[in-house]
């Protein structure tokens, strides 16, 4: 059974001004854990792209994507009944066992998508979820409902305080928590290594293949050389060098 | 576990068509001209969650120098038309390790004697690393690479200067007891010249081309992609350099040549093979597509009834006249 799959697009539609969900059906059935991602290739662009899985049921795969260059713009483009050759099942995704009873989900901007699932998963075990979604202004936020409806607690910060808590998703977390799983731009995780908890990172670095051949996202951690994409994209919070 | 079963296979798909894939590389018998290339494949296992890489011809591990690298700063890739530029500069756990740790899992997952690529800063680097490969049972040839264009004071300096290939070569070849194949860069005057300097050194076959110094600049930045700023191109589009580089090199030395640089289809294959390679490696093809190597194996029969090739061994330099 192959792991490039053709994906029929069932919708792909603007949540915000330049971010998209796209729900795509076909075979999901390497996509196995919540933080893992897929690599998506278009027509006349040599790599694939890499795209976080949002969410993902029985043969429909959402991800969402923010239109940042050739790559996400061509996605953009695709209508309902296109297809698109996906490498699915990529990467290690958030360990579930760290949890604990209360774990805190902190997302920012196109960082916020894998934790979908990841809460949906924590949920489905019972567990009490915080999710807090950090965005520059109002018109950027999305999700919020979608969280919501899982049962979780979700805070939402916007960086000019447009909405929801002024500042960093770090200063919308109060109480305790048993473990955070974050997903956002390199200086967000930064500051959210520092909370007093254990956590985990899932790390974005430029690709080339996604499966851990050509070497090109390896970084230097505490405990050696890592793949981004083979051993991560998620990481132990405290082996993360920055 | 070692299946043999993929290679039976796909051999009897040849077989009942009655057509013969293998060719020979300084004695070792390859079921069919496909090797997957060096820096494309990690140590071969990886490949084995995609497919049975027992249906290979060989395969060319990730270059393995003395000590171990991690390798140069990121941003280490820059996508371009058809092809992409990497600046991975030779991270890999070095030999020992290489020897130790690697090894036994391709083992598991990989009957055949495999490639090893070795890269080095000087002439004793090369040497050390060669002879304890050579010692390895799984390792059948050494593919020495002297065109890393990402490393500085090594690596693709020895190959762009005549008397330093035939210097390493010379070296390798006085410790090695398997067959030594030097790996050929494409970013010199006249790569006829190297490839005789390495023939001269007592070389068994040449590998070519590696990849095409290359840049891309970020507009949005203002500079560099990648963080060493240049780096190898690679990918389809620079497959009729490499074409007109083997072709050269053939009529230059009567040795074996290993044709890469951008192959992605059985017809590339042929092509290679026409213009004086007996065997291929596929590179960047597998980045994009792991299961590139798979199915260009999988088409070689069809390809070769549509040019009406029976046996690739007598197609090997046939575009020379």
């Amino acid at each position: 059974m192959r792991r490039t799959v053709d994906f029929v697009v069932k919708e792909n539609i603007p949540l915000t001004s330049n971010v998209y969900e796209m729900t795509l059906a076909g075979d999901t059935r390497f996509v196995t854990a919540a933080g893992q991602f897929v690599n998506v290739a278009l027509d006349g662009l040599y790599l694939r792209r890499p795209i976080s899985v949002c969410d993902v049921t029985d043969g429909v795969l959402t991800l969402i994507y923010k239109v940042v260059g050739k790559g996400t713009d061509a996605m953009s483009q695709k209508k309902s009944g296109d297809t698109l050759n996906i490498l699915t099942g990529l990467g290690n995704g958030y360990d579930l066992s760290l949890a604990g009873d209360s774990p805190l989900l902190l997302g920012g901007g196109v960082g916020v998508p894998p934790l979908y699932l990841l809460a949906k998963k924590l949920a489905e075990q019972g567990k009490k979820v915080t999710v807090v979604l950090g965005f520059n202004t109002a018109d950027e936020v999305f999700y919020e409902k979608e969280f919501s409806s899982l049962g979780a607690d979700v805070r939402v910060t916007t960086m000019d305080g447009s909405y929801g808590t002024k500042g960093f998703v770090t200063d919308a977390v109060d109480g305790k928590f048993s473990h955070y799983y974050a997903c956002g731009p390199l200086p967000m995780l930064k500051a959210v290594s520092k909370l007093d908890m254990s956590g985990s990172l899932s790390l974005e670095e430029r690709m080339g293949c996604g499966f851990g051949a050509c070497m090109g996202c390896s970084i230097m951690t505490k405990n050696g050389v890592k793949r981004v994409c083979k051993e991560g994209p998620v990481f132990d919070a405290a082996e993360v060098i920055w | 576990m070692v299946s043999k079963k993929s290679c039976e296979m796909t051999k009897s798909a040849f077989k009942a068509s009655n057509l013969s894939p293998q060719v020979s590389l300084s004695g070792i018998t390859l079921d069919n001209p496909i090797i997957p290339a060096s820096g494309t494949f990690g140590f071969g296992y990886e490949f084995a969650d995609f497919y049975d890489i027992n249906i290979l011809g060989s395969i060319a591990l990730k270059g393995t120098t003395k000590e171990g690298r991690y390798g140069n700063p990121l941003p280490r890739i820059a996508e371009c038309t058809a092809g992409l530029i990497n600046s991975v500069g030779l991270q890999n756990p070095g030999v020992e390790k290489v020897i130790s740790e690697e090894l036994p899992k391709l083992k598991k997952c990989f009957c055949k004697p495999a490639i090893a690529n070795i890269s080095g800063f000087c002439v004793d680097d090369y040497v050390y690393a060669a002879e304890r490969l050579d010692k390895e049972e799984q390792i059948g040839l050494l593919e020495i690479n002297i065109s890393c264009p990402n490393v500085h004071g090594g690596g693709m300096s020895f190959g762009t200067d005549p008397k330093c290939a035939y210097a390493v070569t010379k070296a390798v070849k006085d410790v090695a007891k398997k067959p030594v194949y030097i790996k050929l860069t494409p970013n010199v005057t006249s790569i006829a010249d190297i490839a005789k300097a390495c023939a001269d050194g007592g070389a068994d076959g040449i590998s070519l081309i590696n990849t095409l110094l290359g840049m891309r600049i970020d507009l949005k930045s203002k500079r560099p992609v990648i963080a060493n700023k240049a780096g190898g191109f690679s990918g389809r589009a620079i497959m009729p350099v490499a074409v007109r580089m083997v072709y050269e090199v053939y009529e230059a030395v009567k040795l074996p040549i290993i044709g890469m640089g951008g192959i992605a289809s059985a017809e590339d294959v042929i092509e290679f093979m026409l213009a004086g390679a007996t065997a291929v490696e596929v590179g960047a093809q597998n980045l994009v597509d792991p299961y590139a190597c798979k199915d260009i194996i999988e088409a070689l029969p069809a390809a070769m009834q549509k040019y009406g090739i029976k046996d690739l061994r007598d197609i090997i330099g046939g575009a020379h006249v």
